[in-house]
């Protein structure tokens, strides 16, 4: 047996007086951090809109009086965002449950569905569903056929996420349930899915953020979106570079509004338990 | 309280298990009559706990036949998925409650509502009738005042403590605990240990998987002795434990008193 040396009793105790400075001193830290982040951000835009502006290219009256403009494109950006989520949500619900089905057709159907849209590209997938699909005579307007194409697309994404969450639920939650006689539907319904929901809400916020910048890709089959204003008064215009900063500008000012409500959905729901 | 005293409530019989190629019960018969409290013991991998598992089918045993108070199953690994089959499942599960080394307390309800929740979805009573009987078994637990709590804010002891209560909600023939103490600090033990301890006296049935000698010594009316999926040895407590008859038995005992004691 190797011979440790006898421990000392620590010669420093912390007082609660002490605690209390030891705190306040680190809650000033994290101030001093917050402060010098935003400051370095506030220097860095400050300096790319003054050299923008320095080099005398940009054009403060097109910004003015088409900003508005491209601007109301923002709300149809959000529509099909929604429209999407929900269609893509319902999907990957289904979806989930298809990829862990013990019936085969089930299984397959949904395996299929999951194989087929993430082995294609999305773009591929909006110009199948606008341009293709009328030549077998199913014709769509532009609106409707984008958020078909959105919503499948991520609701393949989404229905792996969904099988994963519900498999992340602790085998033993489901035994406990069966233990207590609960049939199979209950045992989904009452004890996995609100666990497994918990679990993908992170995700599914990821994917709703990068929804919101893929949805500019409708543009191409003429959707009045944020992309599709911009690249039409600039190209007429000839003011590109204004128009596509504005719409760069929002897209990323709705991403950063969202994080933030997800955030705080996902505070609230880390606290729920405790 | 018991009109017939000697009336068998579980029955065991010749159950075989495999997992894949692996024979893990041998053959196992067993009768549990009303209010005997019976422990499992055995080293791990024994089978203990996959007997317990496999009669209220957590584990579809591989050959035999589970009685549970008058309702009998047999075991049909080939046609799980039957509908008429799982729903015999779910009878057998109705007269037995189950309690798991890991509590698995359901984690988005509070105290109170892990207790109502079967009893108001799979029994059928009404909110009050649930509630009331909630009341009376975490009063019994000694967790009453916990009831709105969710179970991460509870500690081991007391999670397993609901546990107990979410179980006797369901009003059993028979209550299996598989391995109930061993997740727990070891300060923590006492007071699982002493509310099984007082429903075994009470007359609950009872199947408990332990490695708590001591408890089984206290509160046993008969231990089962388990060695590769057979049941070795069986008798009264102070038998087996203090003057076992097969050399099995005695050198599982000889080794685990070594270790508990080093």
């Amino acid at each position: 047996m190797a011979q440790y040396p006898e421990l000392t009793k620590p010669t420093v105790s912390i007082e609660p007086d002490m605690a209390a400075d030891l705190d306040a001193g680190q809650r000033r830290g994290r101030r001093r951090f917050r402060l010098q982040f935003i400051l370095v951000w506030v220097i860095l835009i400050g300096a790319l809109v003054g050299a923008l502006v320095a080099i005398n290219k940009i054009d403060p009256v097109f910004i003015s009086t088409w900003g508005p403009f491209i601007l109301g494109g923002a709300g149809l950006t959000i529509v099909i965002c929604v429209g999407s989520i929900v269609l893509a949500t319902m999907l990957a619900v289904l979806g989930a449950f298809g990829r862990l089905s013990r019936n085969p057709v089930t299984f397959g159907l949904a395996s299929l569905y999951v194989s087929l849209v993430r082995g294609t590209p999305l773009l591929v997938q909006i110009i199948f569903i606008y341009f293709a699909l009328p030549q077998l005579g199913i014709v769509l307007p532009a609106l409707p056929a984008g958020i078909i194409a959105l919503g499948f697309n991520y609701g393949a994404y989404m229905t792996e996420i969904f099988r994963a969450g519900i498999q992340a639920v602790p085998r033993g939650q489901r035994e406990a349930a069966e233990a207590l006689a609960m049939p199979e539907r209950l045992v989904m319904r009452r004890i996995v899915l609100p666990q497994a929901v918990r679990i993908v809400i992170p995700a599914i916020g990821n994917e709703f953020i990068a929804m919101i910048k893929d949805s500019a890709l409708v543009s191409i089959i003429g959707v009045t979106e944020l992309l599709w204003r911009a690249e039409a008064i600039g190209t007429q215009k000839f003011r590109t570079l204004e128009a596509i900063l504005i719409a760069a500008l929002v897209y990323w000012v709705l991403t950063i509004i969202f994080s933030f409500f997800q955030e705080r959905l996902e505070r609230r729901m880390a606290r729920a338990d405790r | 309280m018991n009109n017939e005293p000697d009336k068998v409530i579980v029955h065991v019989e010749g159950v075989h298990k495999y997992f894949g190629r692996l024979h893990v019960l041998r053959g196992v018969d067993l009768e549990v009559v009303r209010g005997e409290a019976v422990m499992l013991i055995g080293r791990s991998g024994s089978g203990k706990t996959t007997l317990l598992r496999c009669i209220n089918f957590l584990e579809e045993p591989s050959a035999g036949a589970i009685e549970l108070d008058g309702l009998r199953v047999d075991a049909d690994p080939l046609r799980s998925r039957d509908r008429a089959h799982r729903e015999q499942i779910r009878q057998i599960r109705l007269r037995a409650g189950m309690l798991f080394q890991e509590f698995n307390l359901f984690p988005h309800m509070t105290v109170l509502q892990n207790c109502i929740e079967a009893p108001i979805r799979v029994r059928g009573l009404g909110r009050d009738e649930a509630v009331a009987l909630a009341e009376r078994y975490l009063a019994k637990v000694g967790l009453l005042d916990k009831r709105d709590e969710h179970p991460a804010r509870l500690s081991g002891g007391q999670q397993q403590r609901t546990a107990i209560a979410r179980a006797l909600c369901m009003e059993p023939k028979v209550l299996m605990f598989d391995e109930p103490t061993s997740a727990l600090d070891p300060e923590l033990i006492g007071e699982v240990l002493h509310v099984m301890e007082e429903l075994a006296h009470e007359g609950t049935t009872m199947i408990v998987v332990t490695h708590e000698m001591h408890f089984a010594q206290e509160a046993a009316d008969r231990v089962l002795f388990m060695e590769e999926g057979e049941i070795v040895e069986q008798g009264p407590p102070e038998q087996v434990l203090n003057e076992p008859r097969d050399d099995r038995t005695k050198q599982f005992l000889r080794r685990f008193l070594a270790t508990a004691s080093a």
